[in-house]
């Protein structure tokens, strides 16, 4: 994964990379003063890195469950007028979306 | 978009300098009733987004539960292959933006797969190479973009898109083989053939109906080249929008000869996605401003661990069907054919249609005789598959029970089975309605010899002379007053009777 980890400063260039992948059109401005801010948030996580875990084995989840499955029965799904409600745009009942390529 | 057209080098002459190495990522979607994570139906071909909810569209505050399954199925697939079950497992986020991601995400499988570590035998030319597999996992489908305002369709040019979601979320396994490296010139047909024996697989399992035409079924395929004797393997492109047998040999045997090319021009080989192009049998770069993929891959919190305990996947296993290759070999011993036998069968898609055939009744003889022969010509003819003519095993079997009392011959068979292919219902109705069946020795047909042997008297003649062979031309006027329904060993009695016994 190639979040940095928080040893390493936070650079504008993480951010702008970032903002891409999201999505975001961010200011020159912008990117300086999420570097900070992100790095502190970074720096403030990092201190979970302190506490004395070594015979702890690694989880993602804090809820002691497991295998939760449901049957496979297709139940109703929601009208299509309802689901299109929700589209900025649509046409010929589907979602419709910008062009795909060259979109920068 | 205009490309100038790859340079080749002749397939041959590839394998005097270089040495391929494979590798294929399959796509199945399960057939399962209901998606991944939520109850939408998965019916293929319903109309546009009325099979989606607000959890296959990632609409806030929904929450997914697993298919359980297609978590089942993913385990059988992964036993089938010989893989070890994992008893921790964990869904992953799979983070990009693409209009057919409803989430942002796909829920997909990353570091904890359900099944990893087998292998698939699968046999080219009599020789069986090995097929390591790396990972089975599951994951879901996306949804179906339709482009708008470009040429036929394509994505280049088009001035926008429309999605349909129904596909979205609906389960899907990715089997990955490792590196397939000592295939060589066989390398092409060797993941031919991979992907026919796991399709074979999956259907046997029961987990998907495996159409590739439908998508249930699509090939990404690597190939890479590296100089004979080389230590390094070469760089690979990775070849998506495989979507028939036919087209995964042929996109293998296309960039062995492009990137032999390249390699021969001192070029280096670009790492890249490529579209296979079913009209050419080319290749061609995917999209051109492709960023190194960072999917910022994280367990998904929405999904507790799946650990599979060890009851449950032996009882998975107890319960695995007969598998195709082991089915294959048993059926030679009952029929007893050759390799080269059984191998024409499967090529042809024939074996099931034959096994079926002989479970309702005929011989593995007449059965094989019927789909590889007269069949085989139909739907060569009409330009389809076997499996796609209008005749059922079950038919085909009654009709070579007719033949075999005699109500037909041969000919009249032909006939019935015109009948069966026009929908005029099963044999018996065809023979019965067209009035096919054979004469007896009824009055008509002791007439039609009667008017053979009065209308020849110089045969006649020639045969009481001695000349015995003569007789054939009578047979042959009977017939032919009959329209070939008469039984020409029947007829040849009743004249030897009437010319020569008398």
């Amino acid at each position: 994964m190639s979040t940095p980890s928080p040893k390493e400063a936070l650079g504008r260039d993480d951010i702008a990379h970032l903002a891409r992948l999201s999505r975001l059109a961010l200011t020159d401005e912008e990117l300086d003063r999420f570097a900070g801010q992100l790095g502190a948030v970074l720096d403030a996580v990092a201190q979970v890195g302190k506490a004395e875990v070594g015979d702890v084995p690694p989880t993602t989840h804090a809820v002691p469950l497991t295998n939760v499955l449901r049957e496979d029965v297709a139940t109703p799904s929601l009208p299509r007028d309802v689901v299109l409600a929700g589209a900025p745009a649509a046409e010929d009942d589907r979602f419709r979306v910008p062009r795909i390529l060259g979109e920068d | 978009m205009t490309t100038t057209p790859d340079r080749l080098v002749d397939f041959d002459e590839v394998l005097t300098r270089y040495e391929p190495v494979i590798g294929l990522e399959t796509h199945v979607e399960l057939g399962t009733a209901s998606k991944m994570f939520c109850g939408c139906s998965t019916t293929f071909g319903a109309d546009p987004n009325t099979q989606t909810c607000p959890v296959c569209l990632g609409l806030p505050g929904s929450l997914p539960v697993a298919n359980a399954a297609a978590v089942e199925h993913t385990i059988r697939i992964g036993l089938a292959l010989g893989c070890r079950i994992a008893t921790w497992s964990r869904f992953a986020r799979k983070n990009y933006f693409y209009p057919d991601i409803p989430k942002g995400f796909q829920t997909s499988q990353y570091d904890e797969p359900l099944c990893t570590a087998g292998h698939l035998d699968v046999e080219v030319d009599g020789e069986t190479y090995r097929v390591e597999i790396e990972r089975v996992h599951l994951e879901e489908d996306t949804g179906k973009n339709l482009h708008v305002g470009g040429a036929t369709g394509r994505i280049h040019g088009a001035d926008h898109s429309l999605v349909d979601f129904n596909r979205a979320g609906i389960p899907l396994v990715e089997i990955v083989t490792r590196p397939i490296p000592g295939t060589g010139a066989k390398a092409p047909e060797v993941a031919r053939a991979y992907v026919t024996e796991l399709r074979e697989i999956v259907q046997a399992l029961g987990a998907s109906d495996v159409r590739m035409e439908q998508g249930s079924l699509r090939c990404d395929v690597n190939t890479s080249l590296a100089p004979i004797g080389s230590l390094e393997w070469g760089t690979r492109t990775e070849t998506k929008n495989v979507n028939s047998l036919r087209s995964v040999e042929r996109s293998v045997r296309y960039e062995m000869r492009r990137q032999a090319a390249v390699l021969d021009a001192e070029g280096r080989v670009l790492q890249e996605t490529r579209h296979f192009h079913e009209d050419t049998g080319s290749t061609s770069p995917g999209r051109s401003k492709e960023e190194a993929t960072d999917y910022r891959y994280f367990p998904e919190p929405d999904l507790v661990p799946l650990a599979p305990d060890a009851a449950w996947v032996e009882k998975l296993g107890a319960d695995l069907p007969e598998l195709p290759a082991a089915r294959r070999a048993r059926l030679m011993e009952e029929w007893g054919l050759s390799a080269t036998e059984m191998a024409w069968l499967v090529n042809a898609d024939a074996l099931g249609l034959v096994t079926d055939t002989v479970a309702a009744g005929a011989s593995p003889a007449d059965a094989r005789k019927w789909w590889l022969g007269e069949l085989a010509r139909r739907a060569n003819d009409a330009g389809v598959e076997l499996t796609q003519l209008a005749v059922t095993p079950a038919q085909v079997a009654e009709l070579t029970a007719l033949l075999a009392d005699g109500t037909i011959n041969d000919q009249l068979a032909r006939q019935t089975l015109d009948g069966v292919l026009a929908g005029e219902g099963g044999p018996k109705q065809v023979v019965e309605a067209r009035g096919l069946a054979v004469m007896g020795e009824s009055d008509e047909l002791v007439a039609a010899v009667e008017a053979a042997i009065a209308g020849a008297p110089d045969v006649v003649e020639k045969v009481r002379g001695g000349k015995v062979q003569a007789l054939g031309a009578l047979v042959g006027a009977v017939m032919k007053t009959t329209r070939g329904k008469a039984d020409a060993a029947t007829v040849k009695r009743m004249l030897e009777e009437r010319v020569v016994g008398s």
